[in-house]
């Protein structure tokens, strides 16, 4: 089981509506770059308990799912 | 063309939908609760580790923690059930406009237009199941058959995260066997007079020639017997989501017996006050108050009568349920619990326009109650009231139950 982390989100709203996620701040005020979005859906999140849009990004070279739900972002912490 | 016609029904919806959010409880046994505090209270859902138990749907909540003490009891947080059965449709409308709801977590969906796009009935239930359980983590059962009561019966046969189809080929080996009480509108009135006839399988009913269900049952025996045949041919109609709310009430057990009419008001005007309220907060005016009365032998009464135009402002309905509640009581007994009820919705937007006197004061009122909403919401509920409320403040203080009625429309 993990967490739900709520991060804030910069992101780049398109003039179609997109939203397109470019960082986010962890909670101990760091900063992640997403260097790549591989997937958009909608999905829910079993590990951290949600449901919403599911981001699949590259941050760091791994893997991670990044929620909108209801307009707050969250990610599955550990 | 011969229908397609699904009917798709969540799976435990309010405990499934607690369980996403909690997932600390999702291997543990969690009922959903009305009125947790109260005395009461009874179970609305649960989740599948506390029907292993042997709870049940509708029991007293203090029945349900004999059988299971460890049983976690949640209040039901019904933004979030409409949250999610907006989902679900948004789900549904990918597959077809003809989508009809049936409470919350059950909805037909017609696909016969749409066959020849996505596939059989069989491979559009799947695949819904499968968005649903991957986008909203709820399984649903689907019964897909040729007209809306086969495929709702369908829909109750395999649970959780099935899908069952009835065909014309086989229905009479899959539905004639079922105990007839699993048939749509066979309540449990008609499920005894049905019994006392000899009638125990739907396909019993069906095979009863259909003078004799008319004699028994009226133009009910009727509509039956077209069901059990499978000769139901009632449209899937598309109605919108707000419609599913088709009244809106508040009860309560008093926090001790009322006992004179002065009691009935603080009482009556704490319920009304909440449904118009709740009223507002969902866009409705209503065209008829209803009352329910429970006195302290547990006799019960319900009244009702229309207003003179739509309305939601307390006073108005306050007004309307005393006048209910005077002309239908003689106080032979004190009274244990009431309810006041909003019903005959219509949205505030459709409401006839006027110039006249009585209408102009109605929207004078309507905007101090919001003006008192709109201070109750910033300063807590208590920061404003009416007089009366402080001649017996431990009437007043109750804390009314919602209860939202959802009624099924087709057929009503
Ligand atoms: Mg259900």
């Amino acid at each position: 089981m993990s967490r739900k982390v709520f991060v804030s989100v910069f992101a780049n709203f398109d003039t179609e509506g997109r939203i397109t996620p470019l960082s986010f701040k962890w909670e101990d005020d760091r900063i992640f770059e997403i260097d790549k979005i591989t997937n958009v859906c909608k999905a829910a999140s079993l590990k951290a308990g949600g449901a919403g849009i599911r981001y699949t990004c590259m941050v760091c070279g791994k893997q991670i799912y990044l929620f909108l739900e209801d307009n707050k972002w969250f990610v599955e912490g550990k | 063309m011969e229908r397609v016609i699904l009917h798709s029904d969540l799976n435990n919806f309010y405990a499934s939908v607690e369980c996403l959010y909690k997932p600390e409880l999702r291997d543990r046994p969690v009922a959903v609760g009305g009125d947790v505090e109260a005395r009461h209270g009874i179970i609305l859902a649960k989740n599948y580790h506390a029907k292993k138990y042997g709870i049940i749907t509708g029991e007293a909540l203090w029945q349900a923690r004999q059988k299971c003490k460890d049983l976690i009891v949640l209040p039901p947080d019904y933004k979030k059930y409409l949250k999610f059965s907006k989902l679900a449709r948004d789900i549904y409308a990918d597959y077809t406009d003809r989508v009809e709801s049936f409470g919350l977590d059950e909805n037909w969906l017609d696909i016969t237009g749409s066959v020849h796009l996505f596939g059989d009935g069989k491979k559009v239930a799947d695949e819904i199941r499968e968005r649903i359980k991957f986008e909203l983590s709820i399984t649903a059962s689907v019964g897909v058959s040729f007209n809306k009561i086969f495929a709702k019966l369908g829909s109750d046969i395999k649970k959780p995260d099935a899908t069952t189809v009835i065909t014309r080929e086989n229905f009479k080996e899959v539905v004639w066997n079922l105990p007839v009480n699993e048939l749509l509108y066979v309540g449990r009135s008609t499920h005894k007079k049905l019994r006392g006839y000899g009638i125990k399988t739907i396909g019993d009913l069906a095979n009863t020639p259909v003078k004799y269900l008319e004699y028994w049952l009226g133009k009910w025996g009727y509509m039956l017997w077209t069901f059990a045949n499978g000769y139901d041919t009632s449209p899937v109609s598309n109605i919108a989501a707000k419609s599913f709310i088709k009244s809106i009430g508040n009860s309560t057990t008093a926090p001790r017996d009322l006992v004179s009419n002065d009691d009935v008001k603080i009482t009556v005007y704490v319920l009304s006050e909440s449904v118009a309220a709740r009223l507002r907060l969902n866009g409705f005016k209503c065209n008829t108050v209803q009352i329910y009365v429970r006195d302290n032998g547990l006799e019960s009464f319900e009244r009702q009568g229309e207003l003179e135009m739509p309305t939601s402002n307390s006073d108005v309905i306050a007004k309307k349920a005393l006048d209910l509640f005077e002309k239908n009581y003689n106080w032979d007994k004190p009274i244990r619990s009431m309810g006041v009820r909003a019903c005959n919705l219509v949205l505030t937007g459709d409401t006839q326009m006027s110039f006249l006197p009585e209408y102009i004061k109605e929207q004078k009122e309507d905007a101090l109650e919001r003006a008192v909403d709109d201070i109750r919401r910033r300063f807590g509920h208590y920061s404003i009231g009416r007089g009366l409320m402080l001649c017996d403040s431990r009437l007043s203080n109750l804390n009314p139950k919602d209860d939202h009625v959802i009624f099924p429309i087709s057929y009503l």
